[in-house]
């Protein structure tokens, strides 16, 4: 897998809701190569660490990598401070994504508050065969679903409060979906225990399901081993590494 | 172009820049951004005679100015790095020192064995890794414990042996001279220093081994300060590492008594730091007038 490590400048920066920002970035060689479910890891000045953000949009024909992240903490307040024509340093595109199959028919894309950006990509490579479940907190916290319609998908909104959309957890609308059938894919990225939720009903109902997870790393590449996550492959238990191996993981190697 | 080479127990390196053991892994993950070969040496992943899994996640917390890591020595085993890390690494034209652990001095010994009919340049015998329930620091906190491990690698290898320090003790330069009279042939330090943070609003450490090690920009003078008492208390090389991040600081820890500097965290910040180091220390000579890098180590002037 190639990445590279450099200066980008900043094409377009928006707050789309309390302290969540889209950063639109000019990197033709990064986005030439970057696939959903990649991450870019951007450094924060004047901190040791650089902060991992999920890929939420991919043009390759202009050129541009779009990236949607809520201000969590230091880092990402720091992050966030950049500006329109400012350069962001990214070390990018990292990671391993989703599975993107054309001969899928329908596909469900499950996103979970901040874990609902990386959502968006895949809303574009699967268009009208894509039903996109959001949760949020409550209103004021809903982001991309003018987006996910653009792309031709379903858009179901839920929240916690039922301040906006159905009043529930995303795991509602998706048992209705899975007890339908017809499903050929669940991909999901969100709160630990929503993923947990969402690959018990996959295994239900024998739905193939790949879910993003997120770990605290350093090198992001899969030198330091710092992003640990528990894993079976081969029927032995492994510690898979976040940054190289994941951040997507089918549901099932995953030990909860 | 200042010269840049430097000779550690008898082994020259083009430069004196080394990734540290545990940022870089085997090297692979950062060929995709540089040639290995831009850098003077690698000090490989700790590995132990067996698989090791490591410890469970949050293993990463960031402090001001440095880091926490408590990823507890996972690797694959020393007979996967000989049979498939090392003849990669061999092909890179950089010194290879071969970073070592294990839970008990025999077992250490036997690791050392094993990499005898190898051609890696170096072992680096790590005795200071707080993350590890036994062995790792425990055998660098006592100067008998650090000597015992030391004669037991001394008697398994004639790789010239590199001993890696802890600086959790009450006297470094005690444990190098110990270590120094069981046969090492160089030092090299600091390992991280133990540290802790705790996540105020779930009254729960970060990292799930609630302790781990730091390190980063902030512990710079603290390697500086153990670099110079360590080359003022031992005759063999010195190896300084700990909080480098630029081409001055390494700079300043070879005037400290460094013969070569192993960088770490800032790789986490900058990928190319090692890089960059190499070349802002040429910079700085070239400005100085100074030859040879080897013109700098050891010449703090300290007061009287």
């Amino acid at each position: 897998m190639k990445y590279t490590q450099g200066q980008y400048i900043i094409a377009d920066k928006t707050a789309i809701a309390r302290e969540i920002y889209s950063f639109t970035i000019s990197c033709p060689e990064v986005a030439a190569v970057a696939c959903p479910g990649q991450f870019v890891h951007i450094r924060a000045k004047g901190y040791t660490l650089r902060r991992p953000i999920s890929i939420c949009g991919i043009d390759k024909e202009k050129g541009t990598l779009r990236i949607v992240f809520e201000i969590r903490g230091e880092g990402t307040a720091e992050i966030a401070k950049l500006n329109k024509g400012d350069l962001i340093d990214m070390l990018a595109p990292l990671g391993h994504g989703f599975t993107v199959d054309p001969s899928y028919n329908k596909v469900v894309l499950i996103g979970g508050g901040i874990g609902t950006p990386p959502m968006l990509p895949l809303a574009k490579a699967y268009g009208n065969k894509a039903v996109a479940i959001s949760g949020f907190r409550n209103a004021s916290a809903v982001i991309l679903q003018d987006d996910f319609r653009k792309t031709g998908a379903e858009a179901i909104l839920c929240t916690d409060d039922g301040s906006a959309g159905i009043h529930g957890f995303v795991t509602q609308p998706l048992k209705e979906l899975a007890e339908k059938g017809g499903i050929d894919a669940v991909y999901a990225c969100g709160p630990m225990p929503m993923l947990k939720g969402v690959a018990a009903i996959c295994k239900e109902n024998g739905i193939f399901c790949q879910i993003s997870l997120e770990e605290r790393m350093a090198c992001g590449i899969g030198a330091c081993l710092g992003c640990a996550c528990r894993t079976v492959r081969n029927d032995e238990e492994y510690f898979a590494h976040v940054c190289k191996d994941g951040p997507v993981f089918n549901a099932e190697e995953v030990i909860w | 172009m200042a010269d840049l080479s430097v000779k550690v127990c008898g082994v020259d390196f083009k430069n004196p820049i080394i990734p540290a053991s545990g940022v870089f892994g085997y090297g692979r993950e950062y060929e995709e951004l540089f040639p290995l070969s831009k850098l003077g040496g690698i000090a490989t992943k700790g590995t132990t005679l067996h698989l090791r899994t490591g410890n469970i996640a949050p293993r990463i917390a960031e402090t001001p100015s440095g880091m926490l890591n408590s990823v507890g020595l996972q690797n694959p085993g020393i007979d996967h790095f000989i049979d498939t890390e090392l003849p990669y690494l061999l092909t890179k034209d950089l010194v290879v020192l071969a970073n070592i652990a294990g839970s008990t001095p025999d077992e250490c010994a036997e690791v050392a064995a094993k990499l005898e009919d190898t051609d890696v340049h170096m072992i680096e015998l790590n005795i200071s890794c707080p993350n590890v329930k036994q062995g790792g620091a425990a055998f660098g906190t006592s100067c008998e414990m650090a000597a015992e491990v030391t004669k037991k690698v001394r008697a398994a290898t004639k790789k010239p042996l590199v001993v890696k320090l802890s600086p959790n003790v009450t006297s470094i330069a005690d444990i190098a001279k110990s270590v120094e009279a069981a046969g090492a042939d160089a030092v090299s330090l600091i390992n991280t220093l133990l540290g802790m943070r705790i996540d105020i609003n779930t009254g729960r450490p970060i990292l799930h081994n609630n302790v781990g090690g730091m390190s980063g920009p902030a512990v710079f003078p603290i390697a500086v300060r153990m670099v110079w008492q360590v080359a003022n208390a031992v005759k063999i090389p010195v190896i300084g590492m700990g909080g480098v991040s630029s081409g001055r600081d390494a700079i300043e820890l070879m005037m400290a008594g460094a013969s070569a500097v192993q960088v770490g965290a800032a790789i986490f910040t900058d990928p190319y730091a090692p890089v960059k180091i190499v070349e802002e220390m040429n910079e700085w000579l070239d400005s100085k007038g100074i030859a040879s890098v080897k013109d700098i180590i050891g010449t703090v002037k300290p007061w009287a």
